[in-house]
Parts: C-alpha cells; sequence; structure tokens
C-alpha cells in the first residue's frame, strides 16, 4: 500500500515536468505557432535555473533566470517566425539544436556543481494523512500550480474574452487581423507565455526532479511534450491527463521492475508512449473532435496586408 | 526592392546568423581543453632542431569532456600520455562525435590529417574504423570495447567488473537491509557482468544479499536514472550501484538518505555522504603503453587487450570513512590478489539465479565465457532481459 503512494507521488512529480511544458505549447497552437524548440528551451532553462541557484542559494531566482531564458528564446523564435516568416518547423528545430549545442557549451563549468540543500515542503495538517499525505501534500509547490494552471487556461480559452482573440488568432489570423487585432503581437506574446512554461518545466527538472546539470539533461522531454498537445487534441485538461498518464507509467515501469515482476524490460520501456496514445487516442475518438481543436492555421505563415 | 524580397533577405540574414552562432558554439567546443593547448602549439615555435616529428595521435570520444564519467576518464587518459611523452607527441581530440556516419568523417578527417595513431572510444565507432583503417593503411587504430580487429587495427577494453566486484564487497558489509539494487543501462553482457560481479562480491562477505535491477534502457538519462534509484530504494534497496553514464544514482541516494558509489570516475564531489567508493577506468596505463609501442615499433595489430586492476586500468577510490577497517582490508587483498593472478572473481562453483550450474567446482571462467555472460547469477532477482533463449 505504502508502495503505490510512493508512485502516486512519482507519478506527480515525473508528470508535472511534462505538464508544464505541454501546457505552454498548447499556448503557443492555440495561436498557430507550432515551436519544435521545446527541447532546447528546456535545456537552456534548465541550465539558467541551476546556474542561478549554484550563485545565489535562491531558488526564486532559479525559478525566474529558467523562465527569463526560455523565454528569451522563444521571443527570438517568435520574432524569426512572424516577423520575418521563417519557416516555423526549420526555425523551431534550429533552435532546440542550438539549445542543446548551446546549454553544453555554456554548461561545461557546471557539470560538477551541486546545488545547496534542498528545501522540504509540506501542506501543515494535510501532510500528515498516513499514506496519501506524503504522496500528494508533500510535494513542491510548482506541482499544484500546474494543476492549477490547467483550470486557469480552460477558463481563458473558452470563457474569457482575451482567450477568444487567441484562438481567433490560431484559427483565422485573416479574419482577426480585419477586426483590428494586432495579430503579430498576439502570436508573439502566445510564443513568449509559451516558452516561459517551458522554461518553468526545465527549471523544475533541474532543480526539483534531477539536481544535477549534465548535457542533455532533458533527455527527450521536450518533444513528449510536444507529442502530447497533439495527442490531447489541443484540450487543457487532457494535456494534463496524458502528462500524469506518460508520467505515471513510466514510473510504474520501473516501480514494477524494482517490485521482481517478469515482464520483459524492453516492453516496459515502451509502455509509456503506448498507453499514452491509445487512451488520448480512445478519448479523441470523434474525428470532428480533432477537427474542432485543431487550430486551422497551425503552422501557417501570416503576412497581414499580402 | 519589394516587400517580399527585402523580407526574404531578411530572413536568410536572420538564419544564417542563427547559424553562425550555433556553429561558434560547437567550434569552440571541439577546441583542445586549455590544459592541452601549450604542448598543442609546441610544434609551431620549437626550433629546427634535429628533432624528430612528434607523432600525432587523436582521440574520437562520443560525449563531452565535461560528462564527469566515461569520455572524462578517457580524456585523463589522453592527459596521462602527454605528461609522460611530453614534446614526443602531439594529442588532439574531438567531443561528441554520434555513433553514425559522422564517425567515419571525422576518423577520416583526423587520418589524413597526419595523425598516425587514432583512438576511438565507443563500440559504436568499430564499422567506421575498420572502413577508415582499410583505406590508411600506414596509420595505426586503436578501438575501446570493440571485438573486430585488422592488421592496423586493435582493439582494447577494461575490466569494469572488477571495480564492480570491490564495490559488492563493500555494499555487502554496510548494507542494513541485505538488499542491494543496481541502475541497469542496456542489458548486454558486459552491463550484466557488473551486476553479477557486484553480487558475487558482496555475497563473499554477506550470504544473505539480494540485488534487485532495474533497467533505464540507455546509457543516459539522468531523470529516468534517478526515477529507477528512487523505486529500488522504495523496494527497499539500501546501497545502489549503477552501470549509467551520470552521477544521478548517487545523487538520488544522497537525497534519499541511502549510500551508492561512483561509477567510471570518482564521483565524491556529487554525492559526499551517500559516497561509498569510486570504482574507476584509469586508461593512462593502455594509452601510454599503445603510444609507447607505436614511437618504438612494437605495435602489432590484430590484437586484443582486456585489462584490469593487475595493469592498474581499474581501481576503487575515494572509499568513505565509515566503511571499517577491515573491509578496506579485504578491498586491498581483492586487489593484491588481482595484481598477482592469486584471487580470480568468476570460479566454479557457480550457478544461476534458477539454480543451473554455470561453473563446476574449481572452473575458472575464461575471456569467452565472461564475454558472453546473459545470466543473473543467484542472489539477483528477476530475469537478464532477452537474456534467456531456452
Amino acid at each position: 500500500m505504502e508502495s503505490y503512494a510512493l508512485l502516486l507521488a512519482a507519478t506527480l512529480n515525473a508528470g508535472t515536468v511534462l505538464a508544464l511544458a505541454a501546457l505552454g505549447l498548447l499556448i503557443n497552437e492555440k495561436a498557430g505557432i507550432v515551436n519544435l524548440g521545446a527541447e532546447g528551451m528546456m535545456l537552456c532553462a534548465a541550465l539558467a535555473a541551476f546556474a542561478a541557484v549554484v550563485h545565489s542559494g535562491s531558488d526564486t531566482l532559479g525559478f525566474l533566470a529558467g523562465v527569463g531564458a526560455a523565454a528569451l528564446l522563444a521571443a527570438i523564435f517568435g520574432v524569426l517566425v512572424i516577423w520575418l516568416n521563417t519557416n516555423q518547423y526549420a526555425t523551431g528545430l534550429a533552435l532546440s539544436l542550438f539549445g542543446a549545442g548551446f546549454s553544453a557549451f555554456a554548461g561545461i563549468g557546471y557539470v560538477q556543481e551541486k546545488l545547496p540543500e534542498r528545501l522540504h515542503f509540506t501542506i501543515p495538517f494535510l501532510g500528515d494523512i498516513p499514506l496519501l499525505g506524503p504522496a500528494l501534500f508533500r510535494q513542491h509547490p510548482m506541482v499544484y500550480l500546474a494543476i492549477g494552471l490547467v483550470a486557469w487556461l480552460v477558463w481563458f480559452l473558452y470563457r474569457s474574452r482575451a482567450g477568444l482573440v487567441l484562438r481567433s488568432v490560431g484559427e483565422s489570423p485573416e479574419s482577426a487581423h480585419a477586426l483590428g487585432y494586432p495579430v503579430r503581437l498576439i502570436r508573439l506574446a502566445a510564443v513568449v507565455a509559451g516558452g516561459a512554461l517551458c522554461g518553468l518545466a526545465g527549471a523544475y527538472l533541474i532543480l526539483v526532479y534531477t539536481p544535477l546539470w549534465v548535457e542533455g539533461m532533458v533527455a527527450g522531454r521536450g518533444w513528449i511534450a510536444l507529442a502530447l498537445t497533439t495527442f490531447a487534441t489541443w484540450r487543457p485538461a487532457r494535456v494534463l491527463l496524458g502528462a500524469y498518464l506518460f508520467g505515471g507509467v513510466t514510473m510504474l515501469q520501473f516501480h514494477l521492475q524494482g517490485a521482481g515482476v517478469d515482464v520483459a524490460t524492453q516492453f516496459l520501456t515502451m509502455l509509456p508512449y503506448l498507453a499514452t496514445i491509445v487512451v488520448l487516442a480512445l478519448i479523441s475518438r470523434n474525428p470532428t473532435w480533432i477537427r474542432v481543436n485543431m487550430p486551422a492555421s497551425l503552422g501557417k505563415p501570416f503576412h497581414p496586408g499580402s | 526592392m519589394t516587400d517580399l524580397k527585402k523580407r526574404s533577405l531578411l530572413q536568410a540574414a536572420a538564419l544564417s546568423a542563427i547559424a553562425a552562432t550555433a556553429l561558434v558554439a560547437c567550434g569552440k567546443k571541439e577546441e583542445p581543453a586549455p590544459a592541452a593547448a601549450p604542448t598543442a602549439a609546441a610544434p609551431a615555435s620549437a626550433p629546427a632542431a634535429p628533432k624528430p616529428e612528434p607523432l600525432k595521435i587523436a582521440f574520437a570520444y562520443i560525449g563531452p569532456v565535461g560528462d564527469g564519467g566515461w569520455t572524462f576518464a578517457h580524456d585523463n587518459g589522453r592527459k596521462a600520455v602527454e605528461k609522460e611523452f611530453g614534446d614526443k607527441v602531439v594529442t588532439s581530440f574531438v567531443e561528441n562525435v554520434p555513433e553514425s556516419a559522422d564517425a567515419e568523417r571525422v576518423i577520416r578527417d583526423m587520418a589524413s590529417q597526419g595523425n598516425k595513431l587514432i583512438f576511438g572510444t565507443t563500440f559504436g565507432y568499430m564499422e567506421s574504423m575498420i572502413k577508415v583503417a582499410g583505406d590508411h593503411k600506414d596509420v595505426k587504430f586503436e578501438h575501446a570495447t570493440g571485438y573486430k580487429t585488422a592488421d592496423n587495427l586493435r582493439t582494447y577494453d577494461s575490466r569494469t567488473y572488477e571495480g564492480a566486484y570491490m564495490a559488492g564487497v563493500i555494499a555487502g558489509k554496510m548494507t542494513k537491509t541485505n538488499t542491494l539494487g543496481v541502475v541497469g543501462s542496456v542489458p548486454i553482457p558486459e552491463v550484466v557482468r557488473n551486476i553479477n560481479s557486484f553480487t558475487l562480491g558482496a555475497q563473499s562477505v554477506n550470504p544473505k544479499i539480494k540485488t534487485k535491477v532495474v533497467w533505464v534502457g540507455k546509457w543516459f538519462d539522468p531523470p529516468n536514472e534517478t526515477a529507477a534509484a528512487t523505486s529500488l530504494i522504495n523496494g527497499g534497496a539500501d546501497v545502489l550501484m549503477q552501470n549509467t553514464d551520470s552521477s544521478a544514482v548517487l545523487q538520488t541516494a544522497e537525497k534519499m538518505g541511502k549510500r551508492a558509489f561512483g561509477w567510471d570516475s570518482d564521483m565524491t564531489s556529487y554525492g559526499p555522504k551517500a559516497h561509498l567508493g569510486s570504482a574507476v577506468i584509469n586508461w593512462g596505463p593502455y594509452y601510454v603503453k599503445a603510444t609507447r609501442d607505436a614511437l618504438e615499433g612494437t605495435w602489432k595489430g590484430n590484437e586484443q587487450s582486456w585489462w584490469g586492476v593487475k595493469e592498474g586500468a581499474i581501481d576503487m577510490v575515494s572509499i568513505a570513512e565509515d566503511v571499517p577497517e577491515e573491509t578496506k582490508k579485504k578491498i586491498e587483498e581483492v586487489k593484491a590478489g588481482l595484481k598477482d593472478g592469486s584471487f580470480v572473481i568468476w570460479k566454479g562453483p557457480l550457478k544461476d539465479n534458477a539454480g543451473k550450474e554455470v561453473l563446476a567446482k574449481d572452473a575458472v571462467a575464461d575471456d569467452k565465457f565472461l564475454g558472453g555472460i546473459n545470466f543473473y547469477v543467484q542472489g539477483v532477482e528477476g530475469k537478464v532481459p532477452g537474456g534467456d533463449k531456452k
């Protein structure tokens, strides 16, 4: 029983990294922009966060540095694809490669560095509940923030005026432009917000999840986050579900191995991908859902007045 | 100029700026470390004395020199060569050479730039090195961990399992739960052999030992290495070892108040409280020998070396202070025994964990046996992934 509580705790922890990044990318894509640079942004954010905490000792500064670094990269990406109309996919890939190379280069000096003692969080009273307490209420605040973010995002996208404008910019930038909305600025804001969330994910990964810097330590989580937005058919709640599902099944396979369950590890390694795709595909069976939710101008450039 | 043309010009300029920055970043990375610079620059400034041309030596690395593990250890070997031979050699290296067609390009480039001795430091360069060696008969090639040789290509490897055994001796003494954990990378014989040797070492001081194994399926994935270590600790293991490339397992043990080992390089600084010792590979002695062979004309191809404690290639270092004296003494005995050949790790009677005898009483495993291990010894739980072909 206790081990299930531990599994739950690990799931929340692992899912949060993916959820933060995927929600960021969701905001991007709702505005019609695909940013394949998530992995690179997360790596740079992780390094920036790590460096900030090593030098300042402050976690808050660490998170801010991570968010800032990724937001800056996203802003550069945004200017390139929105104003200079470079190909979104190629520019995103370039950003990913650049981020991986640059963080490796800039991070050489941090390879052997250690973070100062980490804080342990616990919510008073709730954290003392046997079994579930440690699993659910002794997590880093970012875990709860990710859940809150989904609720806010659902409200923002589907209930608020600003969300409607954001979606219209992703659906039909021409109409939004005709109505007088600054399409490019709105898209840039979405890209920067998305980058900031990817940065938050990178900072969380290195400050809470795996507190060490080594080259390429994000190990593909940026790409998984990208895939999650699509599998989740651009629905925030499903993105969160997919992130926890992927994180949970990844943890489950280690858990099963540790418990000595006799299944081929190659199968177990495949399981997170398989389970996430199957579940999200099942709940998105209705093809109109996908069509309704996929931003119509996703990946397409927009030139006002041409 | 039309608006569109202007835009595409700008676009091209912006993209090339990104590309240039990326190239600068990469280019800088491939420069030799500052420590190597003085030697590398030496021949240019050397006077025209009747000195023989220095031997040009190149190293191709799979990872960054700063990985703190595998490549870091190889680069220490390269530095040992510089220290030993001074201006008789010029060394250079290229980091982050992927195990793909790029490897062949890099190695071919090294050969055509006048390097006469070339080290490839990962298994995946094997085919590339065979090809380039065929085209450059005057160059000597050395390949780490491979099994194919040629007239001008030989292989070398390290008996990492000897380090794993010594770690096991310490682990067997220090565990309170009698449950050890290993985070495995890729289930190949080398890694399985290390898991088994670790267990045999622990059993030599504590017959009640059980070893749990969790495979990550990759050489390098720090977050998942962390998760695997966590699940082992949750499963009752209180001393961990890893056969992955990062220090994530040691750091997880540190965070959760358990103990663990460093692997490939001395990892003390990553988890000072958790660290019990580091099973390190020292490539220096082999690199020095290979260079001496080449300088003195005794270098021969078609050979395979597998060096261990005996040759100074494997060691257990930085043993924690709280490890009892008798255990430290036992480690010294193991080292001495491995050195003079009076002690062998893989000696019968030995059974696999299904109870089948794999080595009869007093039988000693030869290198062929060691190279093909795909079973767990008694005490290790579970089955080797893909190893059971009954």
